[in-house]
């Protein structure tokens, strides 16, 4: 699994970084930056989640061959 | 379109139950359709979207207009002040739509950072403990909760933000708390928002000769060093916080501590596990969802939604708690349990409007409860629930007075 962030259309609300502090972080500008694409196990389901719950789309998920 | 027998004589909006239930209305709605014509008491008539699913799809479609000064922009409340303050206010990044709304909102959005707001914590701690030392030191034990705290915490973290000097706080704070109590006339209203204002732009005019490291601060000197300086618009910048920051956070104190005391097992768990703070935060956003119809729209071209078409120029009203009371997806949505995982919750909105203070919020709302209830473990609401006056035709729903005692 991979995660891709588009940063034009993220508006810095920070949920992401609210789910989990070691897959996202933010610049000083507030626009998302990854700390990992590949987040594993928990990171994963919280990644996830950040997916979900990321109110302008900037978030995506991208399984790749080889997840299980 | 007959919108079920019953429902073609309710007008919106309708008052919430005993106290804070979901309308019945809502219910009756939800279960007729998720997308529903509604007549307005302001006049006009909008679609009424119910679902948690369609709400969010709604909020996050592009072809959805938040420009207030659209024909047909539903403005739900029939508090007529709210609606001409959001009416006459020189637009704002609430109002605008696309690139033009990309931009105020990027210019300001590292100010709202989780690192950023991280850093205002211990003052905000100090700032509720000053507040809650105040509360103690009275003879009576007793206060009204509205006023001791629930008000003055959120304009003085908002001081600290903007970077209002503590010799102001005062001046601010009587300021700011009539622009937010129900009864203060619209005559005083109008004064205090020009004061607020003038004085607004004379503490830019300060910052300007005397540079300072804070919002304000930082913006002022962003925009001279790309020559674009504009006074009006960082007054009515700073206004818009102030409105959009206040009474929303005040409100929610007073309704989650109201919350929290009636459920005294969820309460339980929050004393004996401040972990359990941020879920009972985002549980008790959810189930009050204070900024009900805040979240409306106007279609700028015919959509489809579901089977049904919504012509350009239509207004829409996503209702954050029909959302957010949606069955479907919070089981059993009038209950509050704060493990319930909750944060899908639409109480902050969603797409890209959805709420630029919200970690500041979140955190103003988990050191308020952590703090007050750890201090005062004894405290109780002093007057019956159905005595306590809910602005239930507010713009944003919350408690107007909130005797407790300890
Ligand atoms: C519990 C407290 C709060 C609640 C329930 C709340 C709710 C909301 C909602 C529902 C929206 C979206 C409106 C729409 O889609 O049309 C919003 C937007 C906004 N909020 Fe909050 N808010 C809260 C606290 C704050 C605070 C503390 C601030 C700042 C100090 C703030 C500043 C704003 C601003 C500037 C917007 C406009 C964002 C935009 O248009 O891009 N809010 N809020
Ligand atoms: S949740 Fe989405 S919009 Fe918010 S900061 Fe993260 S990527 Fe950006």
């Amino acid at each position: 699994m991979r995660i891709e962030a588009n940063t034009d259309v993220c508006i810095g609300a920070g949920q992401c970084v609210l789910t989990d502090p070691t897959v996202f972080d933010q610049h000083d500008d507030g626009i998302v930056m990854l700390i990992t694409k590949h987040p594993e196990g928990e990171a994963a389901q919280r990644a996830r989640e950040a997916v979900e719950l990321c109110p302008s789309g900037a978030l995506s998920l991208i399984e790749e061959p080889g997840d299980s | 379109m007959p919108a079920s027998g019953d429902l073609a004589d309710v007008e919106f909006p309708v008052a919430r139950g005993c106290p804070f239930s979901t309308p019945a209305e809502y219910e009756q709605i939800r279960e007729h359709s998720p997308i529903t014509k509604v007549r307005l008491t302001n006049g006009g008539d909008a679609w009424w979207i119910a679902g948690h699913e369609l709400g969010r799809a709604v909020l996050a479609d592009r072809r959805f207009s938040s420009d207030r000064r659209r024909d047909n922009f539903p403005f739900v409340s029939t508090d007529p002040e709210t609606r001409k303050q959001l009416q006459d206010q020189p637009t704002s990044m609430l109002g605008m739509d696309g690139a033009e709304h990309a931009q105020a909102r990027r210019a300001l959005m590292g100010e709202f950072t989780v690192r950023r707001m991280a850093g205002l914590r211990p003052r905000i701690q100090q700032i509720v403990d000053q507040h809650i030392d105040e509360m103690l030191s009275s003879e009576q034990r007793s206060a009204d909760l509205v006023e001791a705290l629930s008000l003055p915490v959120p304009s003085l973290v908002i001081c600290e933000l903007l970077g209002v000097p503590y010799a102001d706080h005062d001046f601010f704070q009587a300021h700011s708390g009539p622009l937010v109590r129900h009864n203060t006339p619209p005559e005083v209203r109008a004064r205090i928002q020009r004061e607020l204002n003038t004085y607004l732009g004379a503490l830019i005019d300060r910052k300007v000769t005397d540079p300072t490291d804070d919002l304000l601060g930082r913006q002022i000197a962003k925009q001279r060093a790309a020559g674009t300086f504009d006074r009006t618009s960082l007054v009515s910048m700073a206004f818009l916080l102030l409105i959009a920051g206040h009474e929303t956070t005040a409100n929610m104190i007073s309704l989650g501590v109201v919350g929290l005391l009636q459920n005294p097992d969820q309460l339980a768990m929050i004393k004996e596990d401040p972990e359990k703070t941020p879920p009972a935060v985002e549980e008790l956003l959810r189930y009050f969802t204070i900024a009900d119809t805040v979240t409306a729209r106007v279609a700028t071209e015919d959509v489809q939604l579901g089977g049904t078409t919504i012509n350009a120029g239509d207004g829409v009203v996503i209702s954050g708690l029909a959302a957010d009371h949606d069955p479907t997806v919070f089981t059993d949505p009038d209950r509050i349990d704060l493990e319930r995982g909750a944060r899908h919750h639409v109480a902050f909105g969603f797409g890209p409007h959805q709420c630029i203070g919200q970690t500041l919020a979140r955190m103003e709302l988990q050191i308020v409860f952590d703090t007050l209830f750890r201090r005062i473990p004894t405290l109780r609401l002093a007057a019956p629930l159905d005595d306590i006056p809910f602005k239930s035709d507010a713009f944003v729903y919350g408690a107007e007075k909130l005797p407790v005692a300890w």
